[in-house]
């Protein structure tokens, strides 16, 4: 089979804008990675959006971004799996490239989560479980990822502190990433000062909405090798399921949906977890990060949090975690997420993050959630 | 009469929609599938091992122990007026889990996972229209019932 190669990335600024639409913060992205390929725009074939719907007053998003990016009459279709959004446009693209149907395909992920009012945002949040027989108890994000925290703690032995590191590290890098919203390192006392939101997390243990676009550009191998001097190979390209409803999980420690997934991008890479040198994790809140290292197989089970305390997570530990400052300081637009990792991780492998490389990144990974863990996407990418 | 379930219910119509009327009448019911007999809580109208949608009702003892829980703060719309709020998530004694409040009879500080608990059906007192939901209760907590119709 032949691979799939990344020939442009571009990425715009994360954070509050209200200076633009989500298709003009689209177009930021696109020409951005287009300008990075050196290539003109009609050598596009197709376009995939990665966006989650309700966030935005446009309906029907896809057409109104392709007709903004001056791609008409060219193909385009969006993408839907919540925060996963992103990754299910990498993998659809990276399917029309496989079978053939197209060379180059542009993946765009893109959000605006501030159209919606405050009173908007929080009738959302009421129902982001599953509404029959959960979200009538009124829960919310946090609150599931807190009771994954809580058992976490309670199987394992995980503590406030470790879980916290992983706050302290994102933001550690996030201060030194342009695109990022929150530039700024913490403390954990600072993290342990924070508002109370729904126990044992606090305001710092949360990921922060944001408005935001990223664009990859993919290409068939050969057509890969012609257009770019430093394609970034996408190997592993996975995805799996779990139950939304958290009362038919086999357990509540981990996602289910990210180990399956995990598994398989491995194997359709040839490549295992110790060969990974930098990851991109879905830490929408901390305890998340801590599970996907063991989810992903950095450590093993229940050893997240020393993992994290021990520092193997930073640049020069045995593998580099959310070096951009992870959804937890760079900000969590949540259609775009999923292709700012890829981003991120082609960054990497071309040796070009600046202050922020991992010494011989050769293979990289992202993983990607939607929900609560219902969705995971894992890709695995290589340089030559 | 599903609508009845919940503070907030978001799904008034379902192919399960007696649960509620049991809740009510001080019932805490499971489905069992009359093809191939395998249980469900919460119910399901169509069975998930063998694709079945031929099912009947049958009660479960709510007897239950604590997976995990959380306090949460911030509210979503339709619960800024009883913020904050305990839920836990009991695995039952029948097999299932359910995902409630804990109720006023046990104290914040008392909460630990793994300890035993009691599901009971509820009603909202201070509501004018009918609405029922369950709560975490001491193990042995009584509750009135009426016969199975």
């Amino acid at each position: 089979m032949k691979r799939v190669g990344i020939i442009g990335i571009g990425h715009g600024v994360f954070g509050r804008r209200s200076d633009a639409t989500v298709q003009e913060l689209a177009f930021e992205a696109f020409r951005a990675a287009l300008d990075d390929a050196g290539i003109e725009r009609h050598l596009i074939d197709a376009s995939v959006i990665g966006s989650v719907p309700e966030y935005h007053k446009q309906r029907s998003l896809a057409g109104v971004v392709q007709e903004y990016l001056g791609l008409v009459p060219k193909p385009t279709w969006l993408t839907e799996v919540a925060c996963a959004s992103g990754s299910a446009a990498m993998r659809t693209g990276w399917m029309a490239i496989r079978a053939g149907l197209h060379q180059v395909v542009a993946i765009i992920g893109c959000q605006k989560m501030t159209e919606l009012s405050t009173a908007e945002i929080l009738a959302l949040m009421g129902r982001v479980g599953e509404v029959q027989w959960e979200s009538g108890f009124g829960t919310t994000f946090p609150g599931y990822y807190a009771m994954f925290a809580k058992r976490h703690m309670h199987e394992y032995g995980t503590t406030r502190e470790q879980i916290l590191e992983v706050a302290v590290k994102n933001h550690f890098y996030g201060a030194k990433n342009p695109n990022a919203l929150f530039r700024k390192e913490i403390t954990t006392e600072k993290a342990m000062a924070s508002e109370e939101v729904a126990t044992p997390f606090q305001v710092y243990d949360c990921c922060a909405n944001a408005d935001g676009a990223a664009c990859v550009i993919l290409a068939a191998e050969d057509k890969a090798k012609e257009i770019s001097a430093k394609p970034v190979w996408l190997d592993g390209v996975a995805a799996a399921t779990a139950s939304m409803s958290v009362l038919r999980r086999p357990h509540l420690v981990g996602l289910p949906s990210a180990e399956y997934a995990a598994a398989e991008a491995y194997a359709m890479a040839g490549v295992g977890p110790t060969d990974v040198k930098v990851a991109q994790v879905h830490d929408c809140f901390t305890i998340a990060e801590i599970m996907a290292y063991e989810d992903l197989g950095f450590c093993e089970k229940g050893e997240g949090g020393p993992f994290v305390a021990d520092r193997q997570t930073y640049i020069g530990g045995q593998v580099a975690v959310n070096v951009d400052g992870g959804l937890k300081a760079k900000g969590h637009p949540i259609g775009a997420t999923g292709v700012s990792m890829t981003y991120e991780i082609a960054k990497q492998l071309r040796g070009e993050a600046g202050e922020r490389q991992v010494p011989d990144a050769d293979v990289g990974l992202t993983h990607n959630v939607g929900g609560i863990g219902q969705y995971c996407f894992v890709q695995v990418l290589k340089r030559d | 009469m599903f609508k009845w379930f919940g503070k907030v219910n978001y799904t008034p119509y379902t192919k399960v929609s007696d649960f509620a009327q049991h809740l009510r009448d001080g019932r805490l019911m499971g489905s069992r599938c009359n093809s191939c007999g395998a249980t469900s809580f919460p119910p399901r109208a169509d069975c998930e091992e063998c694709l079945s949608g031929d099912f009947e009702f049958f009660e479960v003892s709510g007897r239950a122990k604590l997976h995990t829980f959380t306090k949460i703060v911030a509210a979503p719309t339709g619960f800024e007026d009883v913020a904050p709020y305990l839920v836990g998530v009991v695995d039952l004694e029948e097999g299932g889990r359910a995902l409630a409040w804990f109720g006023d009879s046990i104290a914040e500080d008392e909460v630990e996972i793994g300890m035993e608990l009691q599901v009971v059906p509820r009603i909202f007192e201070e509501s004018e229209e009918i609405k029922v939901y369950y709560s975490l209760e001491p193990p042995g907590t009584t509750w009135s019932k009426t016969e199975l119709s």
